[in-house]
């Protein structure tokens, strides 16, 4: 695996204006990642993940560091670098393909490509015979896929992922964890996944970045050396669930018990 | 004690009230799927209650003419050609204000709500103006524009300006910030996001606004008939008063109600063929 560095982070912070000083989210995050590697975000809920990603697809401008990407910086929006968003986003007056072809249709792709290629991810992710439905008739999962398959069909070499299983049940949620590792061995995509599923970040991931609460900071950098392909079985060897247990330490989720 | 029970009155108001509006809701419902069934009955009922009224009252025909009276002055009005002279006449004062306010305010709104300066700057001059009743106005622009068409169509584009005006803010204002995300990821050029994503996005609210347009455009050239004109519908009432021809007046208060009613029609079309992806969810919430 050739780890070049794809994507750089040097000391990004981020404060977002608010009435009372400024609400600090990031504080200065740095870290590399290598072409091809699969990287999860963990961290608590709202401690600026989401942010992070933004950042990192260019659509926010970071308070302070720099993103590289290839070695340039980012100064907005890049070819090659797709994102899924929280929410599906999709447009609700457009039907499923239509949503899944608007990345060709604003790149001028002539409409008999954008229908083949659109027509092959509606298959992968699993909806096919859906092409005409609206978002308003598709279930949260469904309207996921549809997101997913919306950046996959810009072939991108860096997928920006933000908890795109999140409305997803337990199942559907490993099937298309399964499908996006085939995906992403196959065509040498680079991958940054935020996740709150510790158990999928292990499964999914080369690599997990553990972010403290707000203002956020790297607090665990983990390298998940389970060898690939990885079976189901994975899951439950006790490797996987001290990688597990890890995680969960950095996260600082406090022991219950009964 | 008397705390609690003046609150629980209070909760058991709201319920009720909520029961009712409920209930009203699904009956006006009901009563808009059968409407079409009952036309002709209803229709026949408020015949009969017109010439009740009239025998009742024993009412003089310049105070309310019998329906057949004004059949016949309809008939009579339209065979010599001059109801559809005036009727032309008011139509196209009504489409010249529609196209001339409607663009004026779409542009407008268009930019006041892509610049918060623009909007700083100009809300309080857009506020005042609409403070005025452009009944006040309508003289201004007839001693400056003449009795023609030209003064009418600005009285329907003075009139149909705010509420698309602030339509079209709203709508373009309420774009989902996430979709304006999407589409500069996906390094779309500002035409791209305005035809693919603004246009649609602020259609539904744009379209609540033309279906108020319409019917306050026909409103605006009548005014602007009253207040000066040799033709027009609005013209025609005047005539039909002076002259104690009030048949003449119902045919042409009713041309009018026909007119205003074919263009909310045409509007409510217009929303059925582009907004056909939210027929399901918002036909019977978004009412105006
Ligand atoms: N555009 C913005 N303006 C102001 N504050 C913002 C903005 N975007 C995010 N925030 C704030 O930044 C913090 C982090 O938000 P973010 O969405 O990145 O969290 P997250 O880690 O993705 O949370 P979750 O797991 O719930 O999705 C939150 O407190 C949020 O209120
Ligand atoms: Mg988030």
């Amino acid at each position: 695996m050739n780890h070049s560095p794809i994507l750089s982070a040097s000391q990004l912070s981020t404060t977002f204006q608010n009435s009372n000083g400024g609400l600090h989210v990031l504080d200065k995050i740095s870290f590399e990642i290598g072409a091809q590697q699969f990287v999860c975000v963990l961290g608590p809920s709202g401690s600026g993940k989401s942010t992070l990603l933004r950042v990192l697809a260019g659509l926010l401008a970071p308070s302070q560091g720099e993103v590289k990407i290839k070695g340039q910086a980012l100064t907005g929006p890049q070819n090659g670098v797709a994102m899924v968003f929280q929410n599906a986003n999709l447009m609700p007056w457009r039907s499923v393909c239509q949503n899944i072809r608007l990345p060709l249709e604003l790149d001028g792709v002539n409409a008999k490509d954008a229908a083949a290629r659109s027509g092959e991810l509606i298959e992968l992710v699993g909806l096919g015979g859906f092409d005409d439905v609206l978002p308003q008739d598709l279930s949260g999962g469904m309207a996921q896929r549809v997101a997913i398959a919306r950046a996959l069909v810009q072939d991108p070499d860096l997928l920006l992922m933000d908890e795109p299983f999140g409305s997803l049940d337990a199942i559907t949620r490993d099937q298309m964890g399964g499908e996006l590792l085939k995906i992403w061995s196959v065509h040498n995509k680079t991958v940054v996944m935020v996740t709150h599923d510790i158990n999928e970040a292990v499964y999914l991931a080369d690599r997990v970045l553990v972010l403290s609460d707000r203002p956020a900071k790297i607090v665990l950098d983990l390298d998940i050396d389970v060898p690939r392909p990885r079976k189901e079985q994975v899951r439950y060897t006790p490797e996987f669930g001290e990688f597990a247990r890890q995680l969960r330490e950095a996260i600082g989720g406090r022991e219950i018990s009964i | 004690m008397s705390v609690p029970l003046s609150r629980s009155y209070g909760s058991d108001f709201l319920l009720t009230m909520a029961t009712i509006a409920q209930n009203t809701s699904s009956l006006l419902y009901s009563l808009r799927q059968r409407g079409v069934a009952l036309l002709p009955f209803t229709l026949a009922l408020f015949i009969f209650l017109w010439y009740s009224l009239v025998w009742a009252g024993d009412l003089r025909a310049f105070i309310l003419p019998t329906p057949d009276l004004v059949l016949s002055r309809f008939v009579e009005a339209a065979g010599d050609g001059s109801l559809l002279r005036h009727t032309m006449v008011t139509l196209s004062e009504v489409l010249g204000g529609l196209v001339l306010g409607v663009s004026v305010a779409t542009l407008l709104g268009y930019l006041l709500a892509k610049s918060q300066t623009l909007e700083r700057l100009l809300s309080p001059y857009i506020v005042a103006s609409q403070s005025i009743p452009t009944v006040a106005i309508a003289p201004l622009l007839v001693i400056w524009f003449g009795p023609g068409l030209t003064s009418k169509v600005l009285i329907c584009a003075l009139i149909v300006f705010f509420p698309i005006l602030i339509n079209t803010i709203v709508g373009v204002r309420a774009v989902p910030a996430d979709l304006h995300d999407l589409m500069r990821s996906l390094k779309a050029t500002r035409w791209q996001t305005f035809w693919l994503l603004e246009v649609p996005a602020a259609l539904p609210v744009f379209l609540g606004g033309l279906r108020i347009g319409a019917t306050l455009a026909v409103i605006g050239a009548v005014v602007g008939e009253f207040v000066g004109a040799d033709r027009g519908l609005g013209f025609l009432i005047n005539v039909g008063r002076g002259e104690y021809d009030t048949a003449l007046v119902f045919v042409a208060v009713f041309t009018l109600m026909f007119m205003a009613m074919g263009l909310y029609g045409l509007v409510v079309l217009l929303e059925w063929r582009l907004l056909g992806w939210q027929r399901r969810e918002s036909q019977e919430t978004i009412n105006y």
